[in-house]
């Protein structure tokens, strides 16, 4: 009796236990090993190299624009998606458009459901030089003179990059914020109605002090995932013109897969792990995963 | 009536008259900022679903057309672009795209809520190193497993097969579904277990007969984050599928568009087919969909 208590748990967690260490912690571990060595697809064989590609990183200019962009998704998605989808939800919470507001949410949200290579290949659209809806559009109101190739001129193709993320995006951290909001009692910002403050006032004393921690658990996800930045990029320009648009992943995927430098690309790799750990370590201990409630 | 009286007016009316006149003061101005707000609200749903409206009309479009006249309804609707599109591909691309998603959740269903169930009803030493090591697997992204998977994947002779995408998915969908299944189980009152155990049922009949029906809530929202994943995932199916008959839909879309060069009016009918499933399920699944992203906090 007690042999079989002690085997079902066991039992039961096997199949995700397997999963997880064959398909997550293995290739983890792995890729910190591969990082030290020297080896193309083909090959039977690695060569060790030791550090030769942890030194090559601080040299790598393809890695220091990158890098930039990565952090130049992160500032941008902060800005945009958690202080503007913040203000969004709160005024779509308002008593005001209690109506209007559950079909505004299912619009804002669509664009988060559609399948990347669907919003980029549509983007590609939109930013086509000769005929896309850019371009139409301020021929249309008359500044053609800020018409240009969006993905196509080094300085605006990553910024054409990031706008469409935030256009995909900003509808699913309002979906956060919104169910925060619902989660206020209500009695507070009607107590704050009856002492006569204004809704400024209740967004500034009652709303953001109420959600500020789904706001430090948005900051995290948003930045995360600006780190790890892969498929707006690669679809839309794969980095260029040149390297103008090149984000940490997709350096990683043309090192390997393209060039077929897997050992150098694995130490991209582990630095893509190791800034995004820091982030996903913090958020867990904020959003306290886990815990018995 | 002008708004802006003199302050003598003000002084000189009756009380009520002067609240009224504060009063009616107050409701237009709360007026015109709602309306100001309303415009707002709705240019930002204007800005969303303008690009979306677009790819549907210039979907029916010739591709002179879609150059030519950008804002323009077609002039012939040309209905056949769909059935171009499905022919040529998209269909084969829709039917990978079901069957991965419909085996990943499956999958993810069955081993997340064991797991789950395991994870919320016994408490030892094991118990808790197993609930550290799922939870760290949130923190593992699938980027930086990107080239050993490849390895492992071709050791195991499974590049360019479904099971690649499978059982990859099932991996990085087990960690958020465990989290949400087991937050769910631990809210079912023991009572009910105790009452099972004295009437003679087993473990298993604990977990298939009391757990599983009580929870069809969390494991409709598990379907949902699971399928959204599943259906959209393009890094694994752009790397570990080459062949273009086992492709799914977000990496056969990138095929589909340098095979058809020009033929837009085709790609964009392609593109629609390929959104159609997940806005439905939103449509009709949005409680469970939104539930699991805010109790999860996880970006898909």
């Amino acid at each position: 009796m007690l042999k079989r208590i002690k085997l079902v748990p066991m039992l039961f967690l096997l199949p995700t236990l397997l999963f997880l260490g064959v398909f997550v912690y293995i290739p983890i571990v792995q890729n910190f090993f591969n990082s030290f060595f020297d080896f193309s697809v083909f090959s039977q064989t690695k060569e060790f190299i030791g550090f030769r590609y942890f030194k090559e990183l601080f040299e790598d200019k393809i890695l220091m624009t990158s890098f930039a962009n990565n952090i130049k998704y992160a500032v941008i998605s902060v800005i945009f998606q958690v202080f503007f989808a913040l203000i969004l939800a709160t005024i779509l919470e308002d008593k005001l458009f209690r109506r209007i507001a559950p079909t505004l949410r299912v619009i804002y949200f669509i664009p988060v459901m559609i399948s990347i290579s669907v919003i980029a290949l549509l983007f590609s659209f939109i930013y086509n030089p000769q005929m896309g809806l850019l371009n139409s559009f301020l021929e249309l109101i008359g500044l053609e003179s800020l018409a240009k190739p969006w993905l196509g001129n080094a300085t605006t193709a990553i910024y054409a990059v990031i706008a469409m993320s935030q256009w995909q995006s900003v509808g699913f951290i309002t979906m956060l914020f919104i169910v925060a909001i619902q989660k206020i009692p209500k009695d507070l910002y009607e107590a704050a109605d009856i002492d006569g403050a204004g809704r400024i006032r209740m967004f500034f004393n009652i709303t953001v002090p109420q959600v500020k921690e789904t706001m430090f658990v948005n900051v995290l996800i948003t930045v995360t995932g600006s780190m790890l930045v892969f498929n707006e990029p690669y679809i839309l320009t794969n980095g260029g013109p040149g390297i103008s648009s090149m984000t940490l992943s997709v350096h990683m995927y043309q090192l390997g897969f393209i060039k077929d430098n897997m050992g150098y690309a694995s130490a991209v790799a582990t630095l893509i792990f190791v800034v995004t750990a820091i982030f996903a370590l913090i958020q867990i201990k904020v959003s306290g995963t886990g815990k018995d409630e | 009536m002008t708004l802006l009286n003199t302050k003598e007016d003000v002084l000189k009316s009756s009380p009520v008259a002067r609240y009224q006149k504060i009063r009616s003061k107050i409701d237009l101005r709360s007026k015109i900022s709602k309306n100001i707000f309303l415009l707002g609200l709705l240019f930002f749903a204007f800005i969303v679903l303008y690009p979306l409206y677009w790819m549907f009309i210039s979907s029916f479009k010739s591709y002179d057309e879609i150059y030519n006249n950008v804002w323009s309804l077609p002039s012939v609707w040309h209905f056949e672009n769909y059935i171009t599109a499905w022919s040529q591909g998209i269909s084969s691309y829709f039917f990978n795209s079901l069957f991965v998603t419909i085996l990943t959740i499956l999958l993810v269903v069955l081993i997340g809520s064991m797991a789950a169930y395991s994870l919320s009803r016994y408490k030892t030493k094991w118990i808790n190193v197993a609930l550290i090591f799922i939870i760290g697997g949130l923190m593992m992204n699938p980027q930086v497993a990107l080239i050993p998977l490849f390895e492992i994947l071709t050791w195991m002779n499974l590049i360019n097969t479904h099971w690649a995408l499978i059982l990859t998915y099932v991996a990085y969908r087990l960690p958020l579904s465990i989290i949400l299944i087991r937050a769910f189980f631990l809210s079912i009152p023991k009572e009910l277990e105790e009452s099972a155990i004295i009437d003679g049922c087993s473990e298993f009949g604990i977990y298939y007969r009391i757990y599983l029906p009580l929870s069809i809530p969390i494991l409709i929202t598990t379907v949902v984050l699971t399928a959204y994943f599943a259906w959209n995932e393009f890094l694994f199916s752009t790397v570990f599928i080459d062949s273009s008959a086992l492709k799914t839909i977000p990496s056969g879309l990138m095929g589909f568009r340098d095979a058809l060069r020009t033929d837009w009016g085709v790609l964009l009918a392609g593109m629609v087919i390929a959104s159609i499933p997940m806005i439905i399920l939103l449509i009709l699944l949005q409680k469970y969909l939104v539930r699991g992203l805010s109790e999860g906090s996880v970006k898909g």
